[in-house]
């Protein structure tokens, strides 16, 4: 079951399923793909700002890029079974 | 350009160390420029290696991909295809990673290597990767990518050794990229699998960053250090600026009055030099210390990888009026004085968030504005107390400084449904791992803002500030006139008719007189008004007198009326030709000034009205 990376709360780890685009065309899509937002590839949520958790930091590989809700929104991601 | 000297470009990611390489390998001689047509930075400079042998060396703007998405990235693809007008392509491409971060680094030299011509890789922050255990097959990875693969710690001083000595020796024809160029799989795809054959990487442990960031992004305490640590950098700019500022004032006029006394007395050429060209520079050399002071502040940020941070915090906020949270700095450097502010705006990448955030910059309070309303305020405004514990006149600097800030969201609000484009523009920035900021490189950095401003800045500023001159020195009064010199110049009769126009924000016409050599920068109405009151003296005598008088002359009325002025009135040139210089279009100064001089106007109108039916 993929949720939107958005929905993640601060800390949890997921699993890139696939970056969807709003609308055709999509240059916001296409560029969190290149920055590394690929099926597979392992994603955190490091920190979220205040006032409303928008925008999320993300870590991927070892960068950390901030999003906005709505470019995170983009990326579905799977979570990893619980601990 | 010698047609003998190899070009080089150095390329790669934003945050790879590639302008501290740059900075190690041409040391001081470097220029810097502007691409045509665009406000992008054009960094050349020169590599002389030991051997005495001389390379062209370019810095091209830091790109993730080739896919551009901004000004910056398309230059950089452009160049390095040989497909820029009036650019030759580089003969040679070195592509600088850091070596910490090579998951999202490789595929952007991928990228490179696919357009098939002559790199050389350099793994740059390789004393970072050691020391984090991550362990690089430099042979492998050089045999998986065909091109020269050179470990390089832009940090030090002889990090760049190997790089320099490669260079030197080789035949770019031999850097030329195998077959990986024919590889047409998935980059990242590509980018595993090298890293599978050639890194060990130690699991993702947590770093000293995350310790930081733990602090420094939360929600509460960061809001907290942020806060700090920009009452810091204020408390800063102005309490060390301040000697230097007076120093630099006395300075120039002296120096002008020691000219000024080679020259015949009470000529124009003296008034020309002393008051025009002295005078002038002295206004533009006056913002050097707290553009420096600021500056220092910012680049040191800005290498230690805090300002992305501080943007983070703040986003959300900015954002929901129409800016970005890129704009934070910029706007609050403007609080200081906008032309520090507007040049601080080359960190926006984004043109149409730095365009809002240029346009507004203006309406922060600057200092600048202080004199003109520690007048009036100390003129008009009664010292009582207001319940027991705030001062009436502090409540009214504070409602000036409070109406500059909520205007400025105002206008960025009005201006994000306004514009056409109304398309999603992305925030997708990237939080570089925190670095001890480096001195060689902010030197640089201060030296190049510095060398912009006085240049490109210094020379409309004083062209203007002369023309000003002759405007309010042309016609010399007749003889034995008795009024004060500037009632019968240019700028004086133009005040008298530019009286017709304010009557009904309640300006006398002493008022608009002032405020036409007051365009050079908002202070000089100050001493414009002593002027046209005919006294004499030091600036902080007139404005002591100024005060008693203009507090028996003028209606209180008037008073807020010019007040609210000051607020939104662009009667700073600095400013605009900052605007014009940053955004390379006067169609942009335009826009800036008639929006500021509208709503000064309107707000002055209003106030002036409002105030006579309570008076």
């Amino acid at each position: 079951m993929s949720v939107q990376l958005s929905d993640l709360p601060k800390g949890a780890q997921a699993v890139v399923h696939t970056v969807e685009d709003a609308h055709p065309d999509d240059l916001i899509a296409r560029r969190l793909r290149d920055l590394g937002f690929v099926v597979g590839e392992t994603v955190r949520v490091v920190a979220r700002a205040p006032l409303g958790g928008d925008p999320l930091l993300v870590q991927v590989g070892y960068t950390r890029f901030a999003l906005r809700r709505n470019e995170a929104a983009r990326v579905l991601v799977r979570q990893e079974a619980t601990a | 350009m010698t047609a003998s000297s190899l070009r080089i470009a150095l390329v790669g990611n934003p945050n790879c160390g590639k302008t501290a390489l740059f900075n190690l390998l041409t040391g001081s001689r470097q220029k810097v420029a502007n691409y045509a047509g665009v406000t992008v930075e054009r960094k050349e400079g020169r590599l002389l290696t030991p051997s005495g042998r001389s390379f062209q060396l370019l810095d091209l703007p830091g790109a993730y991909s080739f896919d551009a998405a901004s000004p910056d990235e398309a230059i950089t693809r452009d160049i390095c295809s040989g497909a820029y007008p009036g650019e030759a392509a580089p003969d040679l491409i070195v592509c600088v990673v850091d070596a910490t971060n090579l998951r999202l680094h490789l595929r952007f030299v991928l990228e490179v290597l696919r357009m098939g011509r002559p790199v050389v890789l350099a793994l740059n922050m390789m004393d970072a990767a050691r020391r984090r255990g991550i362990d690089i097959d430099v042979a492998e990875l050089q045999r998986r990518l065909g091109v020269p693969v050179i470990e390089t710690v832009a940090i030090h001083r002889g990090g760049a050794k190997a790089l320099v000595e490669h260079i030197e020796t080789m035949d770019p024809s031999e850097a030329m990229p195998g077959s990986i160029v024919d590889d047409e799989r998935d980059l990242h795809q590509q980018v595993r699998d090298l890293i599978a054959a050639a890194v060990r990487m130690p699991p993702m442990a947590s770093r000293i960053d995350d310790a930081i960031d733990r602090w420094v992004l939360h929600p509460v305490f960061g809001l907290a250090i942020l806060g700090v640590l920009m009452f810091f950098i204020f408390q800063a700019v102005f309490s060390w600026a301040e000697p230097l500022m007076n120093g630099i004032d006395a300075g120039v006029s002296a120096l002008g009055a020691w000219v000024g006394g080679l020259l015949p007395a009470h000529s124009a050429l003296h008034s020309l030099v002393q008051d025009g060209i002295f005078g002038g520079l002295g206004t533009v050399l006056v913002f050097l210390p707290q553009i420096l002071i600021l500056f220092l502040f910012i680049l040191a940020l800005e290498e230690s990888g805090y300002l992305p941070r501080a943007a983070f915090l703040l986003d959300r906020l900015m954002f929901k009026a129409g800016l970005t949270g890129r704009a934070f700095i910029p706007l609050l450097s403007s609080f200081a004085c906008a032309i520090p502010g507007i040049m601080a705006t080359r960190s926006i990448s984004d043109p149409r968030d730095r365009l809002t955030t240029i346009l507004v910059a203006p309406l922060m309070t600057c200092s600048a504005r202080l004199p003109v309303y520690t007048l009036l305020i100390a003129a008009f405004i009664p010292k009582h107390s207001v319940w027991g514990v705030f001062n009436l006149q502090g409540l009214v600097l504070f409602a000036l400084y409070f109406a500059g800030i909520l205007s400025a969201l105002v206008v960025a609000y009005v201006m994000k449904h306004l514009r056409r484009d109304k398309s999603e523009h992305a925030l997708l920035m990237e939080l570089p791992a925190y670095r001890v900021p480096h001195v060689r490189d902010v030197a640089f950095g201060l030296w190049q803002r510095v060398k912009i401003f006085l240049r490109r800045v210094g020379g409309i500023i004083l062209t203007l500030t002369v023309l000003l001159w002759f405007l309010s020195s042309f016609p010399a009064p007749p003889p034995g006139a008795t009024g004060p010199a500037i009632d019968y110049s240019l700028a004086g009769r133009l005040g008298h008719a530019l009286h017709h126009v304010f009557a009904p924000i309640g300006f006398n016409w002493q008022i608009c007189i002032a405020l036409i050599p007051g365009l050079a920068a908002r202070e000089v109405a100050v001493s414009a008004l002593g002027t046209v009151y005919a006294m004499s003296g030091t600036d902080d005598a007139v404005a002591s007198h100024l005060g008693v008088l203009i507090a028996h002359q003028w209606s209180l009325a008037t008073a807020l009326s010019l007040l609210a002025w000051y607020v939104f009135a662009p009667q700073c040139m600095s400013t605009l030709a900052v605007i014009r210089r940053e955004t390379n279009s006067w169609r942009n100064v335009a826009v800036a000034a008639g929006y500021l001089f509208g709503l000064a106007y309107l707000a002055s109108l209003i106030t002036y009205q409002i105030a006579r039916l309570f008076a």
